[in-house]
């Protein structure tokens, strides 16, 4: 099943470095992760997807919050959220399909950014059923390129989680040889 | 105060409490080095990095502060590797300091330059690379903080020479540790508890399992308590050995691959497992899915991600150990469960009596032999610093230890080498004990270099080899699992005698179990390191056995021909 992760990092190098490798170390798929700044200075934001059964998600999300850089981590997979993905898709057409793809492109609420002789270029904005949507049916015109950015989430409704707890001082474990 | 790079490194280190360092200078970390000089910290030169890594760890493990190593950039800092990942698989805390090229040369392939920070990521609990002076200050902080809190591991910092060499202002105070994403102290819900306390006072079963966080976190008195009020046996992972005393009546002895019969039998049969700062790894569970069918949980432990990793727990009790156990006694009942421990005695049987000072000397030396004299004429009060492979396993065995940190080994990564250099760290910090390194032939030939570092700084760690002539773990397998087809397992070593001798050292070989006495007796009474080359038994198996994967029950044990049957070891008898 695919479940969905937000995580809050410090925004330091070798961060990203450290979720990954994390994900390889101990064998978890990724499917989908984004990185990008947040509204506060030196806090990343990270959206996961990840191919898991619930124990491994448990699994994933305890080794995550293991990592000394990342400040919390949100399991939103059963959570109402919105979750968005972008594309840029370089499509064949000629002066005789172009209004073809562009009533497609029209009925799917996507955007045509760039204009050339023998190709269009379609940005679109949704979800990812949405977007597999789009390029099934631009796919038969001849696809010349595509990037996609990735999933990213945020649950519904004006409720947020904390990104900063407070420091725990440790005990120092004692000399113990009594 | 205006300091160099290198001066705040020490700083830092005096101010963490700092005596002693492992290390080995090289380019890359010369301007620490110089500045060494001026600082009350002993530096102890290793021959090899590998040897400063696991000084570190065993310095940590004997006093649960924080040990420290040093190695310059490149293969200075990649010899540290196996160390850093023998200290990580055991939780043990330890502080890396590597040299790195100059900032404008990282990433140019400049001479003895290692991405040592991308090397040491997965086997570190954090690591740094600092490239500027003013950020030395807060990362040694930050290390000491990470490596000894929570459950604790190895953290590198790796440091670019011009930040060693740069001046800047130091300010102790200003350069507190700034983690926000890291909490170290969890602790468990009040829910949880009285799961926890339901569970145990109807228990009819139960068994305590006590693993290395019984040290870590010194809960070894009110783990008694705890186990003497509610009548509990208690079983013990490798690393746990100590966490409870091996002469108290409730003491069942090792569990796992090599653990007794009857304590496997009793983990199998349990009606409750109280798992207490371990992590049931695969050595201690064998198959899974047969594992303790009939028992419920609990897992006391503070690393959340070891929660239902392996073993499903029916109650999670997160945090330190102590604190969770000094919150869990005033509820526990006291409990007669006289019927339960009457069923184990009965199965232990005689073989509990381990007795083999009797054996009648049939010209042969055997492992267990030596290392039941040895516990026998140190009166059980020794640090014992054991190997990897049947050392190991005859060491956890026949020594019987009654203290907490008097047992180290590499028990997760099974650091073949490891015992050596880690007597030395050991020894520094201990130095009123006894310590005995038990290695076997193998083993002993991958760090046999820090003889020389014994020798250097003139100190006393005596040494027990087992010398076998085989890779006598490997020959075991391939005995019991490759038809004794011995594939590169016999061994050829060099004159341990001799050897010990060109580095100064007493040695003594021994072939007959009459000897044993006088050799021990007389490395103990020596004043230096005194090398022990004991001949054994060259097939010689370690028993009972649960194959790797196999139920727990399902152990090899002792061949009754064995001549270890007459020791009353053996629990097949019965």
């Amino acid at each position: 099943m695919q479940y969905m992760l937000v995580a809050y990092v410090e925004d330091k190098p070798g961060v990203l470095n450290r979720v990954s490798s994390l994900f390889r170390r101990r064998a978890f798929n990724i499917e989908s992760l984004t990185v990008g700044h947040t509204d506060q200075p030196g806090v990343s934001r990270m959206t996961i997807v990840v191919d898991a059964d619930e124990m491994e998600i448990r699994r994933i999300e305890a080794n995550l919050y293991k990592l000394v850089n990342v400040l919390r981590v949100e399991n939103v997979s059963s959570t109402p959220a919105v979750t968005r993905d972008l594309a840029l898709i370089k499509v064949a057409a000629d002066i005789n399909t172009r209004a073809q793809v562009m009533q497609l492109v029209d009925v799917f609420r996507a955007r045509i950014v760039d204009v050339a002789n023998e190709s269009l270029m379609v940005e679109i904005t949704g979800t990812e059923d949405k977007i597999e949507g789009l390029i099934e049916v631009l796919r038969p015109l001849g696809i010349i390129e595509m990037v996609r950015t990735g999933i990213v989430a945020m649950t519904r409704g004006s409720t947020t989680v904390t990104v900063n707890p407070p420091l725990v001082p440790a005990r120092v474990p004692e000399m113990t040889t009594a | 105060m205006q300091l160099t790079g290198a001066q705040i490194v020490w700083e830092c280190l005096v101010r963490q409490g700092v005596e002693t360092v492992f290390g080995y200078p090289g380019g890359a970390n010369l301007p620490i080095y110089d500045a060494m000089l001026d600082y009350p910290v002993h530096h102890v030169l290793v021959r090899h990095e590998q040897g400063a890594a696991h000084a570190a760890d065993g310095y940590a493990r004997a006093s649960g502060k924080v040990g420290v190593a040093l190695a310059t950039s490149g293969p200075g800092a990649t010899n540290l590797v196996t160390g850093i990942a023998t200290a990580y698989m055991d939780s043990s805390p330890i502080v890396c300091i590597t040299g790195q090229v100059a900032s404008r040369f990282i990433g140019y392939d400049a001479f003895q330059e290692a991405d040592v920070t991308g090397v040491t990521l997965p086997i570190t609990k954090h690591n740094y690379l600092v490239t500027r002076s003013q950020d030395i200050a807060r990362t040694v902080r930050e290390a000491f903080y990470i490596a000894r809190s929570g459950r604790p591991g190895p953290v590198l910092v790796d440091i670019s020479k011009d930040a060693q060499q740069a001046s800047c202002e130091f300010d102790w105070d200003a350069a507190a540790p700034r983690l926000p994403g890291y909490r170290p102290d969890l602790s468990a819900l009040p829910s949880e508890y009285q799961k926890a306390i339901d569970l145990i006072n109807s228990a009819k079963r139960p068994v305590i399992l006590a693993g290395h966080g019984v040290m870590v976190s010194g809960a070894m008195n009110v783990l008694q308590e705890l186990a003497e009020r509610a009548t509990i046996p208690v079983a013990m992972t490798l690393l746990g050995i100590g966490g409870f005393p091996a002469s108290h009546p409730l003491n069942l002895g090792m569990m796992g691959m090599h653990g007794e019969a009857w304590v496997n039998h009793a983990i199998q049969e349990a009606d409750l497992l109280l798992a207490f700062g371990m992590r049931f790894d695969d050595r201690v569970t064998g198959n899974l899915k047969s594992y303790a069918p009939n028992a419920k949980k609990i897992h006391v432990e503070i690393d959340p991600s070891e929660i239902n990793k392996n073993v499903k727990a029916d109650v999670a009790l997160v945090g330190d150990l102590r604190d969770v156990l000094v919150t869990l006694l005033p509820s526990v009942e006291g409990g007669d469960r006289a019927e339960w421990l009457d069923h184990i005695n009965e199965m232990k049987g005689d073989a509990a009596v381990r007795d083999i000072q009797n054996l009648p000397d049939d010209g042969h030396l055997y492992a267990a032999h030596v290392i039941n004299d040895l516990w026998r004429l140190t009166g059980g009060e020794a640090i014992v610093v054991s190997d990897v492979g049947q050392n190991q396993m005859w060491a956890a065995q026949y020594y019987r230890h009654n203290r907490p940190r008097s047992h180290i080994t590499s028990g997760g990564l099974g650091t073949m080498g490891f015992a050596l250099p880690a007597a030395i760290g050991v020894k520094f910090a201990r130095p009123d004990e006894e310590v005995w390194v038990i290695a076997g032939d193998g083993g002993f030939q991958m760090t046999l270099c820090e003889l020389a570092t014994l020798a250097q700084e003139n100190i006393k760690v005596n040494v027990a080899i087992i010398n076998n002539g085989f890779l006598g773990m490997v020959r075991q397998w391939q005995e019991f699992f490759y038809e004794r087809r011995y594939a590169a397992t016999p061994l050829l070593s060099p004159d341990f005698c001799k050897l010990a001798e060109a580095y100064s050292h007493t040695a003594v070989r021994v072939t007959q179990r009459s000897q044993v006495r006088d050799a021990v007796e007389q490395a103990r009474a020596e004043l230096g390191t005194v090398v022990l080359d004991f001949r054994v038994e060259q097939e010689d198996s370690v028993f009972p056995m649960v194959p790797a994967g196999a139920d727990l029950h399902a152990m090899i044990r002792r061949p009754t021909s064995s001549v270890l049957v007459e020791t009353g070891a053996d629990v097949g008898k019965r």
